[in-house]
């Protein structure tokens, strides 16, 4: 069965990668037909109508999914698909309370042009109550007109689209069949949170991350940066037991915590009622973990750092001193309470090939990495996407800035005995991470920037 | 700090990795909390047959625990509500609240505050 997929107009590159690791998720056959960045509908083949249910039910950035009752370019076309598709089905409509509805995207249509398009439509013979509210069954006819954005971005120079009066490139008449989880985003909203920092992660993001991570019931998850815990509270949302750990224990304590007051991420987790899905928090440096070399692990999702808004630093001393231990009036320095262990610089690659490495570790077979790590528009310093053999690259989504943008790598832990294809990997083995600078690309360009953007 | 955790955790120094007896850590010295938890048996079922049994019945037994099951629950046991319910009570809703968790390699200890174990190595040990 044929269905259309309403998408919000936001993080096009997400979208599409969302709805295909929830297909994976609920081991559901999904076909795309028809899908455009610049169009928020998206035709899809899937075998029920159970199927695009449960395929619609968590997506964050979908909206909505309907039956395809008929498509085409002008509405001629429209209506001898519909006939064609639907015909045979009427009688079970013909005594149903329904509605119709338009929806234009980027297209206006004037209140009598929309009352004669669906006029157009009663050729179906419903003869049953029109009800605004909550009828048994809800058509809607989706236009979809062409964007000034997609006009200004496939013809540069030109940022006027057609004109409004233009007729829509493509015309869909569906049945609605569900909502998805889009709602959900604003009750999430960092506004609203107890506990943040700069650094969370917004809302929507996070459970996006959540899904394509696969978070569920029953799953144990790991956020090796936990900070906040945006990404612990939104694969909590979708029932997963989440655990995480920080170099800096106040990012999830909190700086102004008191004895016996909740650690700050734990209050998230109370304010949304979430709290039998927290597991732990601990102190620990992703590059000298404590966890065990077993596949204990079904996702790990995290935001490492990149040393632009927070230092990207690792247990150790830059000059290698401090190899000694340091005794205070008979007791080990280190035992003593208030003691900061030293931290040095790392390079961004390193912790990067640390992250990968530990993934294959830890992950269970099929089980997935969500990392978020920036990348630049600028070609001559666009990082590569870094690879395992043990770990499948499953997708690459890019959330675009003004001066640089993120992407969202999500990798699958391939079954013992399968490697992936890491030809195309950076080659460089930096792992020793002596000078920051000397190994981050990264910075050294942002840094440069805003030099720039910061000189008089 | 749950008890459930602490069955994924070694010693932190790269050389004791190796070490058998580098795992499972010690509790030392433990304060305990019972802190309930809404029944979650499709957790435990899917993550017992990860858990180091072994390590969890001396774990156990460090903490003054009276004996648990002599052989990991798997196939139709893991069916058994009773055996989910005792699970779910010594793996999620233990709590150890204040302590030491020490690495029967080389003696480091790890502290424990608030529930919160602390990892991070000093510099020799790095
Ligand atoms: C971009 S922030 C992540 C924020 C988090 N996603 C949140 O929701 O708040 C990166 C975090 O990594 C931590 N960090 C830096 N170096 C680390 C290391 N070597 N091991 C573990 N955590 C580290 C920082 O303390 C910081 O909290
Ligand atoms: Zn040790």
């Amino acid at each position: 069965m044929e269905y259309v997929i309403r998408f919000a107009q936001v993080h096009e590159t997400f979208r599409r990668p969302e709805i295909e690791s929830l297909a994976a998720l609920a081991g559901i056959d999904l076909e795309i037909l028809y899908y455009d960045q610049f169009s928020p509908y998206c035709v899809i083949r899937v075998p029920t109508e159970a199927d695009a249910r449960t395929l619609i039910a968590r997506s964050i950035l979908a909206k909505d999914i309907f039956e395809l009752w008929g498509q085409g370019t002008n509405y001629e076309e429209v209506h001898a698909d519909v006939r064609r598709r639907t015909q045979h089905r009427w009688d079970e409509f013909k005594n149903v309370s329904f509605r119709f509805t338009i929806d234009s995207f980027c297209g206006k249509r004037k209140i009598e042009a929309k009352r004669a398009i669906i006029q157009s439509f009663s050729y179906v013979g419903f003869d049953g109550p029109i009800r605004m509210k909550n009828p048994d069954e809800d058509f809607w006819v989706l236009e979809d007109f062409v964007s000034d954005v997609e006009v200004a971005t496939r013809t540069p120079g030109n940022t006027h689209a057609y004109s409004e009066a233009l007729e829509p490139r493509k015309i869909y008449l569906g049945r609605w069949i569900a909502n998805s989880s889009r709602n959900i985003v604003s009750k999430y909203d960092l506004k609203k949170r107890r506990y943040i920092s700069t650094t969370s992660m917004d809302a929507e993001l996070s459970l996006v991350t959540a899904n394509m991570a696969h978070a569920a019931p029953g799953r144990l998850f790991y956020d090796p940066f936990v900070g906040t815990g945006s990404f612990c509270v939104a694969a909590a949302h979708f029932g997963a037991l989440t655990c995480g750990s920080d170099i800096d224990p106040r990012s999830f304590k909190g700086r102004e915590k008191n004895d016996k007051e909740p650690m700050g991420l734990f209050t998230n987790f109370q304010q949304y009622g979430i709290e039998s899905k927290f597991m732990d928090a601990f102190s620990s440096d992703l590059t000298n973990t404590p966890l065990l070399n077993r596949q204990f692990l079904d996702g790990i999702v995290c935001d490492p750092p990149y040393g632009v808004r927070e230092g990207l630093r690792v247990l150790g001393t830059r000059d290698g001193s401090g190899r000694e231990e340091v005794i205070i009036d008979g007791v080990p320095a280190h035992y003593r309470p208030g003691y900061i262990p030293p931290k040095k610089p790392y390079g961004f690659e390193a912790m990067q090939n640390d992250i990968l490495a530990f993934a294959s570790r830890t992950l269970v077979t099929d089980g997935r990495l969500c990392m978020w790590m920036p990348t630049s528009i600028d070609e001559d310093v666009e990082l590569l996407i870094p690879m395992h053999p043990h770990l499948e690259v499953v997708s690459v989504s890019v959330q675009p800035f003004n001066q640089w943008s993120r992407r969202l790598i999500t990798y699958r832990r391939l079954p013992e005995g399968q490697v992936s294809d890491i030809s195309k990997a950076r080659q460089k083995g930096d792992s020793e991470g002596i000078s920051a600078d000397d190994l981050n690309a990264f910075r050294r360009k942002v840094c440069h920037q805003y030099t720039l953007s910061y000189a008089p | 700090m749950k008890l459930i955790t602490a069955n994924f955790l070694t010693c932190a120094v790269k050389g004791c990795k190796a070490s058998p007896a580098s795992f499972p850590l010690h509790f030392r010295d433990a304060e305990l909390e019972l802190q309930e938890l809404d029944f979650q048996p499709d957790f435990i079922r899917n993550i017992v047959p990860r858990i180091d049994w072994h390590a969890l019945q001396i774990m156990a037994n460090e903490l003054g625990f009276p004996k648990i099951l002599d052989k990991k629950p798997e196939g139709d046991e893991l069916k058994d509500e009773q055996i989910l319910k005792e699970l779910h009570r010594l793996l999620l809703e233990t709590h150890i609240n204040e302590g030491k968790l020490t690495c029967g390699n080389c003696g480091h200890e790890y502290l424990i505050k608030e529930g919160i174990a602390n990892f991070l190595l000093p510099s020799h040990l790095v």
